[in-house]
């Protein structure tokens, strides 16, 4: 037995033991016993893309793609079956590595985050749970599993976010995110079985001829699955979930929220990119176009908010918007002729998890001194905690595309895929990227430098957190700096060639031209104490000040569509139906059984003599009925 | 000795036993008159099986054989419901089936 | 008009049972009924012997006449139902009841009148040897009524079981 499978049964196991057993284990075993199992996969999986990508390449260079195991687990009848299998190529390792890298950070940085709260143990098996579901996602062999895995990230999604039981925000957060979510797998759900019935397969791979025979159903079940896919990356509209879904513990947002799970619309892309450039190119260029809106979308609502977590959610929504603009561009497979932004969207996959999980352990370590997601309640923080700044910063650096920093090498290689398909979307695009640097330096500042609130802090000192949670911030911040120089061509390409990166010098200098414009101009908004011309803007532009601030009423939109349209005209007249037809109709049958017993009980009164009166004249009557036939 | 009566005014003897049997059995409200309705009602049903037998099968001994399990049958039913009703008699102190309208342990 | 005394005998036992049937379930004293059932019992004895079955006759007189109309006897008097027999019947039960009961006596009459049994069919018959019941009664083959014969005494010693554990006081 390969001992990749060891990758999913450690977390299983973790889940396993420390839920059922849990309870019984003091915070420090439980948490010391999530995270060994947690490193052990993370070994594993470092194991196995170290040997998967120093493995030889076949003839025509491709890393040749492995299933240490396949299981056949539902046959359906006819050919469709529904296996369980695992399949390791370039993007799925990768993953791997991620995931399972930003969730060992993460595990590390919850002994110290956590420590001492209610519930400590089920937050490790909840985090196990997360961490197999995900990982078992990226390896899924085929659809299906893909969607069982799916299903179950979204349970521990759910369970992570409503951690905190006992707030009702926190209640209703988790629920929005389960039901938005769910909202949007049925759509994958759907596209999952016209795919299976038209092509006759889950595999991701299918035959020509069932390709040939999926024809004009194929867009529009790549289609629906997208929307599934949509609706975890939460790209506009269906978004909402995710800035409340920062209700969670900070830790759980910067592994699921940030890095790994809200991606997993991006992995289901690019795991289908060959069927969506094969057979439905045009669905492909609808997913930019949503990508565009979203990243546009949420970069606006970052620049007013005011709660760090939720600038850090609508960045990430904004991020994974580049990373779909970035699939949706391609137009071949081939890296060379149109098929560069597959690479730059598995890069900037890879990099932005690894600093945004960096900001939001930044961002978890800020509010652990402060206690306080508002960013009224910091500024001036950097003389408190050097180690949280400093990487902090290096995040900042990288999301804003500065030249060295990882965030820089992804974001212009997005650029550059989406200049070679339109200028127009390459230059909004820049935009955007200008955008994400000023939101970002702005909530920078606004943390660690501008408006102090003396108050606040004379009174309750912040202070620099633990070791325990330092540390995965200086790996992370370490990491972000060193892997924008590895050659991610040579690892994933869209054909699964080896292909280098070559920095387009214009749309290079371009962007970083424009991020320094946009640090520049967050530096003088935001840098000082007095934030005059911040506070001038607002007032110049109430109304839209306060449309961004509320996100542009995204969930007052979702909420009329709901209540007023849905429950009003669809719900309402089917309670009606359900209420007064189905349940007065059944209350009837019960209503008049119950009469009929009434009526006959006197007969039943056990009383021998009347029971063989009865049966003598029914007798009667029969031998009457007889003779007279 | 050679049967002379003709069958029906048998058959009428038995007819005339079944509704006086049939009568008491349903105007009865002690058991033991109830059962004493049922002897009767056994009764005419063993006159005819024998008079069948007697008149339409001279040769053959079912009915005859038949009339002779007919009473040790209906000895044995006896002595059951006597059993019976004396334990009723034990339990709730008389035989009127007018309160015995339970049917059940 | 020559009456045989084969007829005479009938004529009177028949007479002698419709009466007493009539009685046994119309007097209000459950003795009497008892008494009644007895003559009524005699005479049914009385008719197997006219009919040539002398051995049925004597088992009828054995049997019912001597053991059960005894138990029932004992049983009257161990249950005190000698009182207790004052009774009335509500008019409407009594009437469904008269009603049915002579619904179906008229049709067994019926039944029984327009069936156009053979009146030419009677037989020569002469008693019945004992010898040829018990053979009978022993044999295994054709004609032969063993297996009921042991059938019914599995069910008397069924019964009886079940009899004695019926009545048997309970602790």
């Amino acid at each position: 037995m390969d001992f990749t499978l060891f990758i999913l049964a450690c977390p299983a196991v973790g889940f396993l033991l420390l839920a059922l057993a849990g309870m019984r284990m003091s915070h420090r075993a439980a948490g010391l016993t999530g995270t060994l199992l947690m490193a052990v996969t993370t070994v594993l999986s470092g194991a196995t893309a170290w040997r998967f990508f120093t493995a030889a390449r076949n003839a025509d260079g491709v890393l040749p793609a492995q299933i240490p195991f396949n299981v056949e687990w539902l046959p359906l009848g006819g050919s469709l079956h529904i296996d369980m299998g695992m399949l390791l190529d370039p993007i799925s390792v990768m993953m791997l590595v991620v995931v399972s890298g930003v969730s060992l950070m993460v595990h590390i940085y919850s002994l110290g985050y956590m420590k001492g709260e209610r519930g400590f143990q089920r937050y490790y098996a909840f985090l196990s749970l997360f961490t197999f579901s995900m990982l078992g996602l990226v390896v899924a062999a085929n659809v299906f599993q893909m969607y069982v895995f799916w299903e179950l990230v979204g349970v521990s999604s759910y369970l992570l976010i409503g951690f905190y039981y006992t707030r009702p925000e926190a209640i209703a957060a988790s629920k929005k995110a389960f039901i938005v979510t769910r909202f949007a797998d049925l759509g994958f759900l759907i596209g999952i079985l016209i795919y299976g019935y038209y092509v006759g397969t889950f595999s991701f791979s299918p035959s020509q001829e069932g390709l040939m025979r999926g024809g004009m159903m194929l867009p529009w079940a790549l289609g629906l699955m997208f929307i599934g896919g949509a609706g975890k990356s939460a790209m506009f509209p269906l978004h909402i979930w995710l800035p409340d879904a920062m209700e969670g513990p900070t830790p759980v947002s910067a592994l699921i929220h940030a890095a790994t799970m809200v991606v997993a619309g991006v992995y289901q892309v690019a795991r289908l990119f060959p069927l969506y450039i094969g057979y439905a190119p045009q669905v492909l260029h609808m997913v930019a176009v949503v990508g565009v809106v979203t990243a546009f979308y949420a970069a606006t609502v970052a620049c007013v908010q005011s709660d760090i977590k939720r600038v850090l959610a609508f960045s990430t929504i904004s991020q994974i918007g580049f990373m779909m603009v970035a699939l949706g561009v391609c137009t071949s497979v081939l890296p060379h002729e149109g098929g560069l932004g597959y690479m730059a969207s598995m890069f900037h996959l890879f990099t932005h998890a690894l600093f945004k999980a960096l900001l939001f352990l930044g961002a978890g370590s800020i509010i652990h001194a402060v206690h306080s997601n508002e960013m009224s309640t910091m500024g001036g923080l950097r003389r408190y905690m050097p180690v949280t700044h400093i990487t902090f910063l290096v995040a900042c650096l990288a999301i804003a595309g500065i030249p060295g920093f990882s965030g820089f090498f992804s974001k212009d290689e997005i650029l550059a895929a989406c200049f070679a398909y339109s200028p127009v979307i390459g230059w909004i695009m820049t935009f955007i990227a200008g955008m994400t640097a000023f939101y970002m330096f702005r909530l920078y500042y606004g943390i660690f430098w501008g408006r102090e609130n003396k108050a606040l802090h004379e009174a309750h000192r912040p202070h620099e957190s633990p070791l325990v949670m330092t540390a995965p911030l200086m790996i992370l911040a370490v990491l972000t700096l060193a892997v924008g120089w590895m050659p991610f061509g040579h690892f994933i390409s869209s054909d699964g060639e080896a292909y280098d990166i070559h920095i387009d010098a214009t749309v290079a200098s371009v962007s970083v031209i424009v991020a320094l414009i946009a640090i520049a101009l967050a530096t003088w908004m935001y840098a000082r104490p007095q934030q005059p011309v911040a506070d001038a803007l607002a007032r110049r532009f109430p109304a839209l000040h306060r449309a961004a601030y509320r996100r542009f009423y995204m969930d007052e939109a979702w909420l009329f569509v709901t209540r007023r349209i849905i429950f009003r005209c669809v719900s309402a007249p089917l309670a009606w139906w359900d209420r007064r037809v189905i349940d007065q109709f059944m209350n009837f049958m019960a209503w008049s059984a119950n009469a009929c017993a009434e009526e006959l009980q006197p007969v039943q009164s056990g009383k021998v003599q009347s029971y063989t009166l009865w049966f003598l004249g029914g007798i009667v009557v029969l031998t009457l009925v007889l003779l007279a036939c | 000795m050679e049967p002379e009566v003709h069958v029906i005014h048998y058959l009428i003897i038995g007819i005339v036993m079944m509704a006086c049997g049939i009568y008491g059995f349903f105007t009865r409200k002690n058991l033991l008159a109830l059962l004493i309705s049922v002897e009767l009602m056994l009764n005419a049903v063993n006159i005819n099986f024998a008079v069948f037998c007697r008149y339409l099968f001279p040769d053959a001994l079912e009915g005859h054989f038949f009339s002779l399990f007919g009473i040790a049958i209906a000895a044995a039913e006896t002595a059951v419901a006597i059993a019976i009703i004396i334990n009723v008699y034990r339990n709730i102190g008389h035989v009127q089936t007018d309160d015995i309208t339970d049917l059940k342990g | 008009m020559n009456i045989s005394l084969q007829e005479i005998a009938f004529y009177t036992v028949a007479a002698c049972i419709i009466v007493c049937s009539v009685l046994a379930v119309t007097t209000g004293r459950i003795l009497r009924a008892a008494t009644y059932l007895l003559f009524v019992l005699l005479g049914t004895g009385a008719l197997y012997g006219i009919l040539g079955y002398t051995f049925l006759s004597a088992v009828q007189l054995m049997v019912y006449a001597g053991g059960i109309v005894v138990l029932y006897v004992f049983s009257i008097l161990l249950t005190r139902s000698d009182r207790n027999m004052r009774y009335c019947i509500a008019r409407g039960k009594l009437a469904s009841v008269l009603v049915t009961t002579l619904a179906a006596a008229a049709l067994m009459v019926f039944l029984t009148v327009t069936n156009g049994f053979a009146l030419n069919m009677i037989p020569q018959g002469v008693e019945l040897p004992v010898e040829r019941i018990g053979t009978a009664l022993t044999a295994t083959g054709h004609g032969g009524f063993v297996l009921p014969f042991e059938v019914t005494g599995v069910l008397l010693l069924a019964c009886m079981i079940g009899a004695i554990v019926i009545a048997r006081k309970r602790e």
